[in-house]
């Protein structure tokens, strides 16, 4: 007998798992309906390369996988696309995405599949590209791509290869039938791993509530030489342990089986370790021996709100309320719908949802099978939750502090090492949802360092931007340092050889001069634009011309801004003056009796018409305002 | 039926805070029986009044704090509060002792704290200890064991009610209250701890009399909620061995220096009432297994210490307070090493 040890903590809930073990694995037919997210594994999502309307074969690739961690979707049967689409898709957060529907036609026709293969004359890199290409992704739960997972670098990277046959959740069989009824495709997928992988022992890991699975394991097993396909000395084992929640958890299975932990953060690689789903073993025979994609999945169906609890073969897409129709599925008594089982499952809401690729257990409990829970209590400390953490945490700490939304303590006291099992929760006498902080904590702490990492990147950009800046305006001073010394040497030089030069240079100088002590008082008056009056052809301070209509412009546009008519009074006065210098040339031209008479008493006229004119549009003008600012002065946030 | 949505875990265990905190409770009445046979109904008195005093005081407290006052009086915590504070005090304590201290308890050291789970320092000792320091007289009266008493001379049920209630004296017999086994060992220093024990009938088999039987009483009802894992064994296997070698230590081959033998700490006053239902009281304590062994390693350092060398002949109530008063930093130094951290 192997040694086996034990791991931290644990819970004993109620297996509940008989109801689904009577009967044989039934098929569950072809819905009329499939339904197919692109995203059912960990990573980008696949890109549909079918169109609506597109007829498609069982098994033809609707989507592909464009980037290394993702994998392809299949069509889980034959029929015409329907819709490509936005649907929910079973996911804890019950968000929607992308879904390719098909109707189906009923005739399950298989598109063309290669020739069945024998592993044993593919090399490495073709087995990967094999499984990769049938969409294989861990059916465990998680759902991450397989192929990344057996593309491993070196040789003998991998000591050990574990097949988690635990299944340690209450109510879930499906590993268990398939232990049961696929055990010589399992032992192949096995033995197509142990090529890829070149371990120097393989452990199928079985807890000790399925010991009728065994022998036959062993059996299948044993027809097969491991040393002759790793090419080293490998034993493998099937090894039983007893049952206990969550065993079947990746890190606590190693421990159980090895004694070792993986280190927090890393991953069972670097331990030469890695751990695989039965479900994935069985995929992986299929795409590799029979070059089929992964179309199907065994699911259980169980709990008290359908007649006859058992496992399905099911096409994936197909939706949950097929399946419980098949069983015989009473709504009235369903208070609680799971996808997953009782302690790590989520709850659906849509009967419409389809069965994907991670899809183990769909559990239709009733409310006494899974009791509405009561509102929680105070916290007591009582530590019944540290005793069965398989994590070794301090789960009443970290929901103190998750309270307290103190960020580094949690982190201080390792929650990103937290599993999510549920079994603080489980235990907990006062009813906490304690999972639930953990998950918000885990979040907050996510967004935190986002947070943290955009304003190190903004600060970075914001720092080589000044820099950049500084950079710029020294190499300017060093032109024009560079500039003026050219200057003086070229001044020097004919200053020397020719007095006409000196002359004008001089004159220079005092242009120079004159400019600076201009700037310097027009830099100590204040703005003369503020200082100058509301009219236009008030004298500006500044006797440069240029300045001065500058500064009649700023202040007109502030006016402008302040006052809608001011621009129209202007208009009036400038008509006023303009009126009256007309008037003075007139009176100048009669006492010289001037030939331009005329022409000035037509002006002066169409000057008096202009000013009448300019009056009337100002009069106009100021009872709309007078209006206006009576309507806004109930609303002050609009005066602008 | 509408479906429910709500997060995992779904499944839960049947156990509830209320059951905890009532499974402790029955897991005091070994020992009360046992003080009861030992020293009379005084003891019952005092629980029934403390529980009367500690559930009115809880309600009122939850009501003021405007929270539904059923939900948090069927939690047990009040009971639980009343009865280790009952069964600490001498028996037929008077009402308005017990109304103190469950004033102490419930109010000052629960509620204003924030009410259950928040409290920094154990309620029932806390109420003891304004007790004992307020009311020295009162709470040092310590009924003498029923061995001792003419037969049919300790009051009655009913006559013990009187005499909390003020309505009845207690009875003029000398004797009637006597210095408890650990009040003579710390006055002693002349006799040998065995001359001692012949002198004195209070000295019993191997603890004194009346509390050997008691504090078996609660090591039994604490073997219990071991049994049903509502703790475990850390925080009082730490206290009883720390007090065990501290006593075997300091037992100087009885002498007339001696404190008395690991079994006369283990089986007199609250030691079994204090390993089993005062120093595990989880709300107060350290969390880690570690954090509370060393809590109770420490707590019954001081119980000895206090014994011996301090101003009270029993020492519970001060040193649990004072591990209270170190369980964050015990906290801080205990954190266990978590999966895949070296």
């Amino acid at each position: 007998m192997r040694k086996i040890w034990d791991f931290h903590g644990g819970i004993h809930p109620p297996e509940n798992k008989q109801q689904s073990l009577g009967e044989p694995i039934h098929a569950a037919g072809i819905a009329p309906q499939l339904v197919i997210p692109v995203a059912q594994h960990i990573g980008a999502p696949a890109v549909p390369l079918v169109a609506v309307g597109d007829s498609v074969l069982k098994g033809q690739c609707i989507a592909s996988a464009d980037v290394p961690l993702s994998v392809p979707v299949h069509a889980s049967s034959s029929g015409v696309i329907s819709a490509i689409e936005n649907r929910p898709i079973p996911h804890p957060s019950g968000l929607d995405d992308l879904c390719i529907v098909i109707d189906t036609d009923g005739r399950d026709k298989w598109c063309e599949l290669p020739a069945t293969r024998d592993f044993m004359q593919l090399d490495k890199s073709e087995l990967v590209s094999i499984i990769r290409e049938a969409g294989v992704a861990g059916m465990g739960g998680a759902g991450f791509p397989t192929s990344i997972k057996l593309d491993t670098r070196e040789p003998h990277e991998i000591d050990t290869l574990i097949l988690n046959g635990t299944e340690c959740e209450p109510y879930i069989t499906a590993d268990h039938v398939l232990m049961r009824e696929y055990a010589s495709t399992l032992a192949q997928g096995i033995a197509i791993l142990a090529r890829l992988l070149q371990p120097a022992e393989i452990i199928l890991g079985v807890e000790d509530n399925k010991l009728d699975v065994v022998p036959g394991l062993g059996r299948e097993l044993a027809q097969y030489d491991f040393s002759a396909i790793t090419g080293r000395e490998t034993r493998a084992d099937v090894v039983t342990f007893p049952t206990k929640y969550p065993s079947g958890g990746e890190k606590q299975l190693i421990e159980i089986l090895t004694g070792k932990q993986v280190p927090s953060g890393g991953l069972p690689a670097s331990l030469g370790i890695v751990c695989h789903n039965l479900g994935t073993a069985v995929a992986i025979n299929d795409a590799v021996a029979l070059g089929r994609p992964l179309v199907s999945r065994i699911t259980t169906v169980t709990g008290e709100a359908v007649a006859q609890p058992r496992n399905y073969d099911v096409l994936i897409g197909t939706p949950v309320q097929h399946l419980l129709q098949l069983s015989g599925y009473n709504s009235e008594h369903n208070k609680r719908l799971v996808m997953g089982g009782p302690m790590m499952g989520f709850t659906l809401l849509d009967i419409n949802m389809p069965v994907i690729k991670t899809t183990n257990c769909i559990l239709a409990a009733s409310e006494a099978e899974l009791p509405t829970p009561p509102p929680a209590q105070a916290c007591i400390r009582c530590g019944l939750c540290a005793e069965v953490c398989p994590a070794s945490l301090l789960p009443q700490q970290l929901y103190w502090f998750a309270q307290g939304k103190e960020l580094e303590k949690l982190e201080q006291h390792n929650l990103a090492d937290c599993i999510e099992c549920g079994a603080c929760s489980y235990v907990c006498p006062s009813n906490i949802p304690l999972v639930q902080y953990y998950r918000a904590s885990k979040a907050e702490i996510r967004q935190r360092d986002t947070d943290m990492q955009q304003a190190d990147y903004a600060k970075q950009r914001f720092d080589a931007r000044q820099a950049r800046l500084e950079r710029l305006e020294q190499a300017k001073i060093a032109a024009r340092k560079a500039r003026q010394a050219k200057a003086a040497a070229n001044k020097k030089l004919r200053a020397g050889e020719d007095p006409k030069a000196a002359a004008v240079a001089a004159a220079l100088a005092r242009v120079e001069a004159k400019k600076t002590a201009r700037a310097t008082a027009r830099a100590t008056t204040p703005e003369p634009a503020a200082a100058t009056a509301a009219h236009s052809d008030a004298a500006p301070a500044s006797d440069d011309p240029v300045q001065r209509a500058l500064a009649r412009r700023a202040s007109q546009q502030r006016e402008d801004a302040e006052d809608p008519n001011a621009k129209l009074q202007r208009a009036f006065d400038a008509a006023q003056s303009r009126l009256a210098k007309a008037q003075q040339r007139l009176a100048e031209a009669e006492q010289n009796n001037s030939e331009h008479i005329d022409a000035l008493r037509s002006a002066v006229e169409k000057c008096s018409s202009k000013l009448e004119q300019a009056q009337a549009a100002l009069a106009t003008a100021k009872v709309s305002t007078n209006v206006k600012i009576n309507d806004q002065s109930n609303n002050p946030a609009k005066q602008d | 039926m509408p479906l429910l949505q709500i997060t995992s875990p779904h499944a839960h265990a049947t156990q509830s805070t209320a059951s905890v905190m009532l499974l402790v409770a029955l897991a005091t009445l070994p020992g009360i029986a046992a003080l009861t046979i030992g020293f009379g109904w005084g003891s019952v008195c005092n629980i029934v009044l403390a529980i009367v005093f500690g559930l009115a005081l809880e309600a009122i407290a939850v009501s003021l704090r405007r929270h539904p006052p059923g939900f948090y009086l069927r939690d047990n915590s009040a009971l639980v509060t009343a009865i280790l504070l009952g069964v600490a005090l001498p028996p037929y304590a008077p009402w308005w002792l017990l109304l103190t201290g469950m004033f102490f308890a419930i109010i000052i050291a629960k509620h204003l704290y924030g009410g259950l789970g928040y409290n920094p320092f154990n309620p029932a000792m806390v109420g003891y200890v304004v007790l004992l320091i307020s009311f020295p007289v009162e709470m040092t009266r310590w009924a003498a064991p029923l061995a001792l008493l003419p037969a049919h001379s300790a009051p009655g049920l009913l006559d013990s009610f009187a005499i909390a209630l003020g309505m009845a004296q207690l009875p003029a017999i000398d004797g009637f209250t006597l210095a408890t086994p650990l009040d003579l060992v710390r006055q002693n220093n002349a006799l040998m701890i065995d001359d001692l024990r012949q002198g004195y009938a209070q000295f019993g088999h191997w603890g004194g009399t009346g509390w050997e039987w008691a504090n078996i009483g609660f090591l039994a009802g604490g073997l219990f909620l071991l049994y049903r894992k509502i703790y475990t064994w850390h925080a009082p296997l730490g206290m009883l061995v720390s007090l065990g070698l501290l006593a075997a230590i300091f037992y100087d081959g009885g002498s007339s220096n001696s404190n008395g033998s690991p079994l006369l700490h283990w089986f007199s006053g609250a030691t079994m009432l204090g390993a089993w239902f005062i120093v595990t009281d989880p709300v107060s304590s350290p969390v880690s297994n570690k954090g509370r062994l060393l809590a109770g390693a420490m707590a019954g350092a001081l119980i000895f210490i206090i014994r011996k060398w301090g101003n009270y002949p029993d020492a519970v109530a001060f040193a649990v307070l004072l591990m209270n008063f170190a369980a964050p930093l015990l906290d801080h130094y205990t954190q266990p090493k978590t999966y895949g951290h070296t």
